[in-house]
Formats: structure tokens, C-alpha cells, sequence
């Protein structure tokens, strides 16, 4: 089962180690970790996808808590929540298959940034889902190269994750 | 009002005004500038022979006195050398700050000499630690690393002291601790307080079982109060062991692997189990999927993290011991005696610890049940193995800060330098260090700073000639394959190592030494090394084995004089070559 969690760190060199190692030798699985800065530059967050069940979420959120960087950690419901994954996909396009691209493009409302010859760069947003077919859609043409970021989320309506 | 002086003088002036009186460490390179600060300071530094000797009594001075540890090492190796220490005091919550010297900052992330990044190696077993960038950051940092280590539940602080930062000139100010991301739990939720009261209260069959948590908040008057006042049992983990007197009718003494049998019984058969400030450690659960099948679990604990972690919890209770013991004994009201006291008091006159005393062999169970007899209210350090078992259970204990072991990590060579710290802590108790041959050598190059700085703890060496705890699992789980473990041959002569330093050394090879081994060592203000040739082949016993439930404690054969031959054989030639001695 997979959890998403918010976790509102102090702006300070090695945090993100600090939760990084408490992942790797408590042996949480982590699915994806994304940290930027928020609206105090004091402080970051952190968006972190781990997998387990209740018993493992709770030690999880248990221990994030204890780090002494760690100001704030609340698991975020899906149903309540939105997430948002960025990918940017560079895929082989030509003559021939370039508006087969466009159109797929289109219908994910997805968007064309670099074009070439023999390419296409393609950024692309919406939850995991949604990047995932895409993604499946243009293997046909043969995918280059993919970077993705970690999902961020945000709790929807007036309620919010704040230090 | 703010004075001018530099990193290494705000370093010391920070640790005055934390109430440190003294320092274990030594020195280095890096470390020159706060070395010469000690030097003019008034600040006690105790100079050690290896590093791992400073951190282990920082945490014997800590655990001994209640007050935060500091020991110092410098950059690389010597930061190397604290890691097991720190690596101990974090898995028994020991309030502890350890400074470390570091390259120049400029000179960080360069390979320079001596340089390691202590705090990276140090992440996973320290409470928190800090990498000092700049001297006017000193003063919170020491603040926030005193309060952090000493508060919640305890544990050790590192922060790493770059040499320029020691220099650098700085204004001296004393900030306030303000830390948003901690803010320990101490209160206990009343509600939760008011449902673990009704449950003790319904309970027919309540065993109290106690952790180190009942010792680091002092709350061991709190724990008799409640357990005398509702007639409950009280059994302790190996860090409990002296929150409650073992002499009290009420005391089930330790349990767990080599607990007492009826304290296993009692945990197997209980419909209630109250824990405080103990976190349901393998060695004490034995298999965790029948531990206590029978009962509810009321858990206290001041880590919240700790509450759910290995066991399913019923009522948990977030909050300090003495807090939450304080509002338990608000809410629960005099119970009288049970069916359950009656059967857990004839468990422990069917089922007591006990071996087969022999009139020619030193039983290394006599050599403890001596100390105790001489040297009652000494405080007992161990090392770790048969030597910390049998101190454990045959040694009986009253106060939670006279029983100093190395829980958690299960460090050999803790208890010497553990016992060093502990003397300099309180000077006016005995402090014993109960060891064996084998780890003894893991620090005895302390000797060296016990005789320089004259601190007259005694070490009790129960030398079988093994590492007797891994030799007890190769009998009964190896098939008798003695792979590395017989020493025999190899242990230097203790009573001239001991002598070699300038401490004293004794020697008993007989049950009829013992008592007066003991007695010249605890009358001669000097260290003193005795030096007890016991039965190799002793095993602990009972012994609930790796993987088995608690119900299924064995008792292990006691050794008589047929069975201890086999082993005899093995030994008697490297007891011949080395000590001159025949036989047993």
C-alpha cells in the first residue's frame, strides 16, 4: 500500500541525509522523495511516496518526527489530496510519426519544448497515472531518454501542511 | 553583557554554564587551540589512553550521576575511536555530549590529514550532531546539544569543531534553547493515564516490566509506590535492573533470555502488562509473535516512536515515567494480595537462580554473590557476555544508578572505563567492574589513566579462559566446535598486567581466596585488578533460546565436576604454559 507524506524540514545542509539514512536503515521503502522550497525560506518540504502497511506508515512518520530538523510530518490522503508528477520525455520523431506525437500530445494536454530532425522533448504533468500513459504511448515511436521528478501533493481545500 | 574571547574559550566557558565539571579526552592536532583553553580552565580533564576509554566513561559518568557525559577526541582516527562509545550510549539513551576536532573548514571535503566526516559516520547513532561553521554559532549549538541530550529521551550529541573555528575571535552571548522541530513529550495524556489505571485496576494478573526509562527519570519511588500500593509484580529489563529492589517481595527480578524463569512465567501467564520506558528488545520478548499472548499491553514510553514499534500496543501513554507514574498512582486505588501474588511467590521458591557450589573450583556465580556480601552498595559496571549475566543475576540490586552495563549495543570492554567514569562521578561509592578475560583487554590500557589520575575502581576478572558466552552457544548449538573462542593459552597474566601499570593485583584460584581477595581489594584505595580463575565450563543458565517463546525457558545443566572436565582438558595446558597453574 502505498502512503504520501509531507514533511516540512529546516532549510539546513544534510537534512535531506539525515532522512535518507533513517529511510535506508530502518529498511523503509521509499517510492519517490521531492523537496523544494516553500513560502518560508527558512524552511523546505519534502514530499516522500513510501510503501507498507498502517504498522510501517506510523513508524515511519514516528521517526521522521524525532529528527530534530524535522518541524512538521502529515500523511496526506489521496482522495483529499492532489499530486502532481513532472516528466519531460525525449522521444524519436520524424517526419512521419511527428503528428502522431502532436496529437497524443495534445490529448494529454502535454506540451512540445524542443523539437529537432530526428526528436522531441515533451513536458508533460498530471499524477502517476497519467504520465505512465503517456509514456506507454510513445514507446511506439521509441523514447530516448525520460526524467521524472517525485510526485509533490498538497492537501486540497482551506486546510493546510505549514511549519 | 557580551565579552570577546575565542571559539575555544566560548567552548569552554558554554560547557561551565552547562554545569560540566569534567571531561574525558585527549588530544590532537586540531584540537591544540581547545587544548590550551582546558589548560587555563578550571574544568577537570581527565586524560585517557584510547578514545573509545573517553566516550565509555563519559556514559559511566553519566549513567552514574544522572548528568550529561562529555568526552573530546580529535579529528580523524581520533573520531574514529568514539564511534563505538557513541554507538553505546545512544542504544541505552545516555545523555552525552562528545566533541570532536575537525580540519579547517577551508580544508573540508579535501582529504586533509586527519580529516573524517565524523558527522556523517555518526548520523545513524547520535540523538542529533552538529558540523560548527562559524565560532558565533558555538554558544546555541552547545546549548541546543546539552538540552537535546539530556531531555526527552536521552541520548548522545556530537558536534564536530573545526580548528579555525576554535581561533576565530567571537562575542560572547548566551542565547535561549529555540528549537521548533523538538519538542519532547513529557506530559502523558490524562485520558490515556485514566484508561491504563482501569485496566491495571481490572486486572487479575498485572506484571509490571520496567526499562531504563524508569531510571533516567527517576522514578524508581514512583514505581514502588505503584506497585506496592496495587501488589503488582515488577520484573526489569537489564537497564531497569535497580529501579526496583530485588530484595522487595514484589520483585520478579529480570527477565528475557537469561531472566529468571519465574519472570518469564509471569510475563507468559499475565492478562496485563504495564511497560515502562522499555522497548520490547528481542533479548527480552524472546519469539514476539507469543510474547504475553494473554495480555493487554499498556505501554509508557517517552518516545512515541518506541510505542508500536516491535509489539501491538492496547493503551499507549506518550509521557515521562515519573509523570505518568505519578498519574497512575493519582487514579488507581489499594489493591490487596491475589491468587496471582501467591503463584508468582511460589514460582520463585520452585524456580530460583542457583548453580552447584564446589569447594575446588571457583564458581564465577560465588565470586558475585561475594562481592554482593562485601561490597553491598558498590556500584557494579559490566562488560558484556557471562561476566554481565551472572553480575546481573546474582548481584542483588537496589538502585537504578549502581548497576551500569551496556545494554543495547552489547559492548565488550565498556565496563572498565565505564567504571572509571563512574568513580570520578561518585567518588564516595565503590565501583567494581565485573569483567572477563576477554573483555577486559578490550580497554585495560585504562589502567594507565585509573592509576595516573588515582581513581581506585577495583575489576573483577572471572577468567575462564574463553569468550564464555560464544563458547556457551558453541556447546549447545554447535555441537561443541570451540571456533576462536578459547583464550587459554593467549590472556596475559592480569596480576602483572595490572602490576605493569601501578595498579595492584590479586589473584584467587580457589573458592577459599575469594573472600579475602575481595576484602584486600576493597580495602586498598588504589586500582586494583583481581584476578578470579573460575570454572570454564559455567554456563548461564536459564536460557530461553534465540527464537523460542519465554514459556520455554530451560534450565541448563549445571556444571558439576564430570561435566566441567572436557573443557579442563582444553584450558589446563594454556593455564600451565602461562600461569603455572595445575589443574583445577
Amino acid at each position: 500500500m502505498k502512503h504520501t507524506i509531507a514533511v516540512i524540514v529546516e532549510n539546513k545542509a544534510g537534512v535531506l541525509t539525515r532522512i535518507a539514512g533513517l529511510f535506508s536503515r530502518r529498511s523503509f521503502n521509499i517510492d519517490s522523495l521531492s523537496v523544494g522550497a516553500t513560502e518560508n525560506p527558512d524552511y523546505s518540504r519534502m514530499t516522500i511516496t513510501v510503501h507498507g502497511d498502517r504498522d510501517v506508515l506510523e513508524q515511519v512518520i514516528k521517526q521522521l518526527s524525532k529528527l530534530i530538523n524535522v518541524i512538521r510530518v502529515s500523511e496526506l490522503d489521496p482522495s483529499e489530496s492532489i499530486e502532481r508528477e513532472l516528466a519531460i520525455i525525449k522521444v524519436n520523431a520524424d517526419k512521419e510519426s511527428r503528428s502522431e506525437i502532436m496529437q497524443i500530445v495534445n490529448i494529454f494536454r502535454a506540451k512540445i519544448i524542443d523539437v529537432s530532425h530526428r526528436s522531441m522533448i515533451i513536458e508533460v504533468t498530471g499524477d502517476e497515472e497519467k504520465i505512465d500513459a503517456i509514456v506507454q504511448l510513445l514507446r511506439q515511436f521509441g523514447i530516448k531518454e525520460i526524467a521524472r521528478t517525485g510526485k509533490v501533493s498538497m492537501v486540497r481545500g482551506a486546510r493546510v501542511v505549514k511549519a | 553583557m557580551s565579552q570577546k574571547m575565542t571559539g575555544a574559550q566560548a567552548v569552554l566557558e558554554s560547557l561551565k554554564r552547562e554545569g560540566v565539571d569534567v571531561v574525558f579526552g585527549l588530544p590532537g592536532g586540531v584540537l591544540l587551540p581547545l587544548y590550551d583553553a582546558i589548560y587555563q580552565s578550571d574544568i577537570r580533564h581527565i586524560l585517557v589512553r584510547h578514545e573509545q576509554g573517553a566516550a565509555h566513561m563519559a556514559d559511566g559518568y553519566a549513567r552514574a550521576t544522572g548528568k550529561v557525559g562529555v568526552c573530546i577526541a580529535t579529528s580523524g582516527p581520533g573520531a574514529t575511536n568514539l564511534v563505538t562509545g557513541i554507538a553505546n550510549a545512544y542504544m541505552d539513551s545516555v545523555p552525552m555530549v562528545a566533541i570532536t576536532g575537525q580540519v579547517n573548514t577551508w580544508l573540508i571535503g579535501k582529504d586533509a590529514f586527519q580529516e573524517a566526516d565524523i558527522t556523517g559516520i555518526t548520523l545513524p547513532i547520535t540523538k542529533h550532531n552538529y558540523l560548527l561553521r562559524s565560532a558565533k554559532d558555538i554558544t546555541r549549538v552547545f546549548r541546543e546539544a546539552f538540552y537535546i541530550a539530556r531531555t526527552g529521551r536521552p541520548g548522545p550529541v556530537l558536534i564536530d569543531l573545526p580548528r579555525d573555528v576554535t581561533v576565530d575571535e567571537v562575542e560572547f552571548t548566551w542565547p535561549q534553547v529555540d528549537m521548533p522541530g523538538y519538542r519532547p513529550s513529557v506530559k502523558a495524556h490524562e485520558m490515556q493515564i485514566k484508561k491504563a489505571a482501569k485496566a491495571l485496576m481490572e486486572a487479575e494478573r498485572p506484571v509490571i516490566y520496567v526499562g531504563g526509562g524508569v531510571k533516567y527519570a527517576a522514578a524508581h519511588g514512583e514505581l514502588i509506590e505503584l506497585a506496592t500500593k496495587i501488589n503488582a509484580p515488577v520484573t526489569t529489563t537489564l537497564m531497569g535492573i535497580g529501579c526496583f529492589p530485588e530484595d522487595h517481595p514484589l520483585s520478579l527480578g529480570m527477565l528475557g533470555m537469561h531472566g529468571t524463569k519465574y519472570a518469564n512465567y509471569a510475563i507468559q501467564e499475565s492478562d496485563l502488562i504495564l511497560a515502562i520506558g522499555a522497548r520490547f528488545d528481542d533479548r527480552v520478548t524472546g519469539k514476539i509473535s507469543s510474547f504475553a499472548p494473554r495480555a493487554k499491553i499498556v505501554h509508557i514510553d517517552v518516545d512515541p516512536a518506541e510505542v508500536g514499534k516491535n509489539v501491538r500496543v492496547d493503551i499507549p501513554v506518550v509521557g515521562d515515567a515519573k509523570n505518568a507514574l505519578q498519574g497512575l498512582l493519582k487514579e488507581v486505588s489499594p489493591k490487596g494480595r491475589s491468587v496471582w501474588n501467591e503463584k508468582t511467590e511460589a514460582w520463585k521458591k520452585e524456580y530460583p537462580l542457583r548453580y552447584i557450589p564446589n569447594d575446588n573450583v571457583i564458581k564465577p556465580q560465588y565470586v558475585i554473590e561475594k562481592l554482593c556480601e562485601i561490597a553491598p552498595d558498590a556500584i557494579i559496571t559490566t562488560e558484556v557476555g557471562q561476566n554481565q549475566m551472572w553480575a546481573a543475576q546474582f548481584f542483588v540490586h537496589k538502585d537504578p544508578q549502581k548497576f551500569i552495563s551496556s545494554g543495547g549495543l552489547g559492548t565488550m570492554g565498556y565496563g572498565f572505563p565505564a567504571a572509571i567514569g563512574a568513580k570520578i562521578g561518585r567518588p564516595e561509592c565503590d565501583v567494581i567492574d565485573v569483567a572477563g578475560d576477554g573483555s577486559f583487554l578490550m580497554n585495560s590500557q585504562e589502567l594507565a589513566t585509573a592509576v595516573v589520575n588515582e581513581i581506585p575502581v577495583k575489576v573483577a576478572v572471572l577468567n575462564n579462559g574463553c569468550l564464555g558466552m560464544v563458547r556457551q552457544w558453541q556447546e549447545l548449538f554447535f555441537e561443541k566446535r570451540y571456533s576462536a573462542t578459547i583464550l587459554g593459552r593467549t590472556s596475559p597474566d592480569f596480576v602483572k598486567l595490572a602490576e605493569a601499570y601501578g595498579a595492584v593485583g590479586l589473584r584467587a584460584t580457589k573458592p577459599s581466596e575469594v573472600e579475602s581477595v575481595i576484602r584486600t581489594a576493597m580495602a586498598t584505595d588504589r586500582p586494583v585488578v583481581m584476578d578470579f580463575i573460575v570454572n570454564p565450563a559455567e554456563k548461564v543458565s536459564p536460557m530461553v533460546p534465540a527464537g523460542a517463546t519465554l514459556g520455554e525457558i530451560l534450565d541448563l545443566e549445571w556444571c558439576d565436576d564430570a561435566q566441567s572436565c572436557h573443557l579442563e582438558k582444553i584450558y589446563a595446558k594454556g593455564r600451565k604454559d602461562i600461569l603455572g597453574l595445575e589443574g583445577f
